[in-house]
C-alpha cells in the first residue's frame, strides 16, 4: 500500500503550518519525517491520520483519492497513528482498552486475542495482557498501542516522536520491531527531531522546515547535511563553562522515597554551589520523585535534606521556595503553567508581590523585558496555550525567581529541538555562574554527559553515588541505565 | 490564528444566538400550553415594567440575586462549585433574626440593632461557608456534596426555629416568626417596597467584587488556583488557603443577602427565606461567565422575569413558573452555544502548536 500526499496545505490565520507539501510514501519502507519544533511535521501527520482537516490538497491511497475526516476513517484506510503521549485509559483493563474502539464490538463474542499474542511474540514484546494499563510504563503503553493498531489491521503506521519518555532498552526494542514490520511490508512514518534516530532507523528521510518539505534523501544520511536541511545552517551543542564552587549548597543523607510502586533507599548527595547534577535512568525509575522530594512537594520517608546545616525536610514546598529551591515540571501546560491566562498575568503572579492592588505599569514593563530577554515568540497578552512547546519552556524558565539556590528541572529539554535546547542550557549555565546549583533529569544520554558535572543513575530501586561525568561514555552510561555494570559504579 | 478581537465578536454572536434560541424554546413551550407566545411575552413585559412599583419590585429581587452572584463569582473564579450558597443565605437570615429578637426589647438604639443584625448575618453566612470549606480540605468531602448537605440542615434549622423556640405566640405557622416592629426594619423609598440601603449595599458589593477580581493580587491568585492548582503551588500560591478565603468571602455576601431579606423584605424569618436566589445566582454566574459587571443586567432580567411572570396566571391562566422555564432555558441554551463556540474555536485553532 502506498500513499501520495498532493500539495497538502494547512493554514492557521497567517501561519502556514503546511505549505503545499507533496510526498510519496512507499510500501515497506521506514520514512523519517525530520524537522525542528514547529516545522509542520505533526500537522502533516495529523492530517493524514484524520485528526486535523486539511485546507487544500489530496490524499491518494494506492492511487485513488480518499477523504479522511476522522481517525476512524484513517483506520479504515489502514492508516494509524501512535501519538507522543499514550492515548489509552489507564484505569481500564488492557483487554478493555483493546476492544473499546472496535466498531462492531459485542460483549457476547470474545474478540480474537490469539493473534495479539502472536504479534507480541513476533515483535519481541513481552507484554502481559492481564490486568490494568496503569501497571505499564510509558514504553509498554506505547507497545500496547502499537499492537492495538496492528491488530485493527493498520498497514501504514505513523509514530510521532515515539522515543520521548522511554528508556534506551525500550527504544532498541521498538526499533527492531519497526524494522521487522517494514520487512513484512508495513509502511512506517517515523516523526522525530533526533538525528541519530533517523540515521539508525530510516530508509528515507523527508526534512521539513517552516511548513515546507525541504528535501527527501535516501539512507545513508550525512549528519551535517541533515542539520543544514533542518535549520538552514549548521548547529551543534555549545560547550558549557564550568564554575563549581567549593562550598556546599544542599546535602542529602540516607534519604528514602516511597511511592505506590517505587521504593528507593540510601540516596546520598553533597551538592556544591554552581554544580550541575544529571539524573539518568529509565523513565519512571524515581528521578521525578527525587526531584519532587528535594522541592518539598513529596515527603521522604526517611533521611534528611540539609540546607546550610538546617534540616529542612518535613517543611512544606512554600518554605523550600522561600529558600530559593524551585522545581520545573516536565509537562508544562498540565503542571507548570496556567492555561487560559496571559503571559503578563503569569509574570505578575511569579513576582509574588504582596501589594494589595496589581501594579499594571510596572508589571507590563517587567513582562516585556522578560519576553525580550528570553526571546519568547508571543506578547504579554498571549495566552500560554497559544505558545509552542519551546516557547512554553522558555516562559517557564523565565518565571523562575532570581537568585535561586537550587533549580530542579524535570527533563527540561523534552520535545525541544537542538537550537531551543542549546539556548535553554546557555541560560541555565549562566545561572550556575551565580552559584545556582542545578539537578536535572533527562532521557538523552548525550545531554546528560554534556551538561552534567556529576551523574546519578537510577535503576531498579537503587541510586548510584554521583559519578563524575568526565569519566563516563555514552556506552557505559547506557549500560548502567540498563542495570549492567552496577557493581562498577558502586565501587 | 484568531485575534482577540475576532474572538470577542464570535463570543458575542454566540451569546445572542443563545438568547434567541432560548426565547424560541420558551415560545414553543407556550404554544404547547395553548397560549399565544406574543401575548404572553407582552404580559411578562407589562408585568415587569408597566409601573414604577413593578420596576421597584424587580429591584427587590435583583438585590439578593446580585449579591449572591457576587459571592459566587469569587468561588467560581477559584474553581469551586459553591452549591451550599442557599444554606449560607439561610444562615445569614437566621443569625440576623436572632440578633434582632435578642435586642429588640433591650433598649439598644434600633439603628445599632439593625447594623449588628446585618453583621451577625454576614458572620452566619461565613460560618456556613467555612464548614463546607473545612469539610473539603480536612474531610475530603467535595464542596458540592458538603454544600448540598448543609443546605438541608439549614432548611431544617429554619423550620425548627419557626415551629420551636421562635414560634408565634399561640400557634406556630408556615408564615414565619412574629414580624419585627417598624423601627427594626430598613426604611423603604416612600411608596415603594424598595429600600435604598439594600440597593446601596448591592451596588457596593458589585464594585468590591469587580475590583477584587480584576485589580488585586488576591483576585489574580484566585484565578490562578482556579485555572491550575498544581502550577499555582509551584508559583508559591497555596490553593487551600485561597479556596478557603473564597469560601469565606462568598459566605460573606450570601450572609449579607440573607440579612437583607430579613431586615428589608420580610421583616421576619420565613421557611423559604432564601427564595431560591442562591441557585438562581448560580445560573446568573454561569450565564455571565463569572464577569460581575455583566451580572448587573442579567440579574435584572432574571428578576424582571420573576416579577413579570406573576402576570401570567392573572391574565392568561397560565402557571407563573413559565418565567422559570425562560430563565432555565436561557442558561441551558447559553451553555450549549458556548460549548459549540468552544468546539468551533478549538477546531480553528487546533494543532497550531506541535
Amino acid at each position: 500500500m502506498h500513499i501520495n500526499l498532493n500539495e497538502i496545505s494547512k493554514y492557521y490565520g497567517n501561519l502556514k503550518a503546511n505549505d503545499a507539501v507533496s510526498l510519496v510514501i512507499q510500501q515497506g519502507k521506514i520514512l523519517g519525517v525530520l524537522g525542528e519544533n514547529g516545522a509542520g511535521k505533526s500537522t502533516l501527520m495529523k492530517i493524514l491520520s484524520g485528526l486535523i482537516k486539511k485546507d487544500h490538497g489530496d490524499i491518494l491511497v494506492n492511487g485513488s483519492k480518499v477523504i479522511i475526516e476522522s481517525p476512524k476513517d484513517a483506520i479504515q484506510f489502514g492508516i494509524g497513528m501512535l501519538h507522543q503521549e499514550p492515548r489509552d485509559f489507564p484505569s481500564m483493563a488492557i483487554k478493555e482498552n483493546l476492544v473499546v474502539g472496535l466498531a462492531n464490538y459485542n460483549r457476547e463474542v470474545q474478540p480474537k486475542f490469539e493473534s495479539l499474542e502472536r504479534l507480541n511474540d513476533n515483535l519481541g514484546f513481552k507484554l502481559d495482557f492481564s490486568g490494568d494499563v496503569s501497571q505499564f510504563t510509558v514504553g509498554e503503553r506505547q507497545e500496547l498501542e502499537l499492537m492495538r493498531l496492528l491488530w485493527l489491521g493498520v498497514e501504514v503506521l505513523i509514530l510521532d516522536e515515539p522515543t520521548t519518555g522511554i528508556s534506551g532498552g525500550q527504544k532498541d526494542q521498538l526499533f527492531s520491531a519497526l524494522r521487522k514490520l517494514a520487512s513484512d511490508g508495513k509502511t512506517i512514518l517515523f516523526v522525530s527531531h533526533k538525528l541519530d534516530e533517523i540515521q539508525s532507523l530510516c530508509d528515507q528521510a523527508a526534512v521539513m522546515r517552516k511548513g515546507k518539505l525541504v528535501d527527501i534523501i535516501d539512507s545513508p544520511f550525512d549528519q551535517n547535511n541533515l542539520v543544514e536541511l533542518m535549520f538552514g545552517r549548521n548547529l551543534s551543542r555549545i560547550p558549557p563553562s564550568r564554575s563549581i564552587s567549593s562550598s556546599l549548597c544542599i546535602s542529602v543523607e540516607n534519604m528514602e522515597i516511597e511511592d505506590f510502586r517505587l521504593n528507593i533507599r540510601d540516596i546520598n548527595l553533597d551538592l556544591k554551589k554552581g554544580e550541575v547534577i544529571g539524573l539518568a535512568g529509565m523513565a519512571g525509575s524515581g528521578q521525578r520523585q527525587f526531584l519532587q522530594a528535594l522541592a518539598g512537594l513529596i515527603q521522604p520517608v526517611n533521611g534528611s535534606i540539609n540546607l546550610e546545616d538546617e534540616r529542612i525536610n518535613g517543611k512544606n514546598c512554600f518554605f523550600f521556595q522561600q529558600q530559593g529551591i524551585h522545581y520545573v515540571p516536565t509537562s508544562r501546560l498540565e503542571e507548570g503553567l496556567l492555561p487560559g491566562m496571559t503571559l503578563e498575568e503569569h509574570y505578575c503572579l511569579a513576582r509574588n508581590n504582596d501589594r494589595f492592588f496589581i501594579q499594571k505599569k510596572t508589571n507590563l514593563k517587567h513582562s516585556r523585558e522578560k519576553i525580550n530577554t528570553f526571546r519568547i515568540k508571543g506578547n504579554e497578552n498571549s495566552r500560554v496555550e497559544e505558545l509552542s512547546g519551546g516557547n512554553q519552556q522558555r516562559l517557564l524558565l523565565s518565571l523562575l525567581k532570581e537568585p535561586a539556590k537550587l533549580l530542579l528541572l524535570d527533563d527540561p529539554t523534552r520535545g525541544l529541538d537542538i537550537e531551543s535546547a542549546n539556548w535553554i542550557w546557555t541560560i541555565m549555565r549562566d545561572r550556575c555562574q551565580s552559584n545556582t546549583a542545578i539537578i536535572f533529569s533527562s532521557s538523552d544520554l548525550e545531554e546528560l554527559l554534556f551538561y552534567s558535572d556529576r551523574i546519578m543513575v537510577f535503576f531498579g530501586g537503587t541510586v548510584t553515588k554521583p559519578i563524575a561525568a568526565s569519566g563516563l561514555t555514552e556506552d557505559r552510561l547506557g549500560a548502567m541505565i540498563g542495570g549492567k555494570e552496577f557493581a562498577y559504579i558502586e565501587a | 490564528m484568531l485575534t482577540l478581537k475576532h474572538e470577542k465578536l464570535i463570543n458575542t454572536g454566540f451569546r445572542i444566538a443563545g438568547i434567541i434560541l432560548a426565547v424560541g424554546f420558551a415560545a414553543l413551550a407556550l404554544i404547547l400550553a395553548k397560549a399565544n407566545p406574543f401575548v404572553a411575552f407582552g404580559n411578562i413585559l407589562k408585568g415587569a415594567f408597566s409601573t414604577d412599583k413593578k420596576i421597584a419590585d424587580s429591584f427587590v429581587i435583583w438585590i439578593p440575586l446580585i449579591i449572591t452572584t457576587c459571592g459566587l463569582a469569587i468561588t467560581f473564579t477559584v474553581g469551586l462549585w459553591n452549591i451550599g450558597i442557599e444554606g449560607q443565605i439561610t444562615l445569614g437570615a437566621i443569625f440576623t433574626t436572632g440578633i434582632i429578637r435578642l435586642l429588640q426589647d433591650s433598649g439598644v438604639s434600633p439603628t445599632l440593632v439593625i447594623v449588628a443584625a446585618i453583621f451577625a448575618g454576614i458572620v452566619g453566612g461565613m460560618i456556613w461557608a467555612l464548614i463546607a470549606g473545612l469539610l473539603k480540605f480536612f474531610g475530603g468531602v467535595s464542596e458540592i456534596f458538603a454544600g448540598l448537605g448543609l443546605n438541608f440542615i439549614a432548611t431544617a434549622l429554619t423550620i425548627y426555629l419557626i415551629f420551636g423556640p421562635w414560634k408565634r405566640p399561640g400557634v406556630a405557622s408556615m408564615s414565619g416568626t412574629v414580624p419585627f416592629d417598624e423601627i427594626f426594619r430598613l426604611p423603604n423609598i416612600p411608596g415603594l417596597r424598595l429600600s435604598p440601603w439594600s440597593l446601596a449595599l448591592a451596588v457596593t458589593s458589585v464594585i468590591i467584587v469587580f475590583i477584587l477580581l480584576k485589580h488585586t493580587t488576591i483576585g489574580l491568585r484566585m484565578k490562578a488556583v482556579g485555572k491550575n492548582p498544581k502550577a499555582a503551588r509551584l508559583m508559591g500560591i497555596s490553593s487551600s488557603k485561597y479556596m478557603l478565603l473564597a469560601f469565606l468571602l462568598c459566605g460573606l455576601f450570601a450572609g449579607l443577602a440573607g440579612a437583607l431579606q430579613v431586615t428589608a423584605v420580610y421583616y421576619r424569618l420565613i421557611p423559604s427565606i432564601s427564595s431560591g436566589y442562591g441557585f438562581m445566582g448560580l445560573l446568573v454566574a454561569m450565564l455571565v461567565n463569572y464577569q460581575v459587571l455583566w451580572a448587573i443586567p442579567v440579574a435584572y432580567l432574571f428578576a424582571a422575569l420573576n416579577i413579570g411572570g406573576i402576570q401570567l396566571p392573572i391574565e392568561m391562566h397560565l402557571d407563573s413558573t413559565l418565567s422559570g422555564v425562560i430563565q432555565s432555558s436561557l442558561v441551558l441554551f447559553y451553555l450549549i452555544m458556548d460549548g459549540v463556540r468552544k468546539k468551533m474555536v478549538s477546531k480553528i485553532g487546533e494543532g497550531t502548536h506541535e
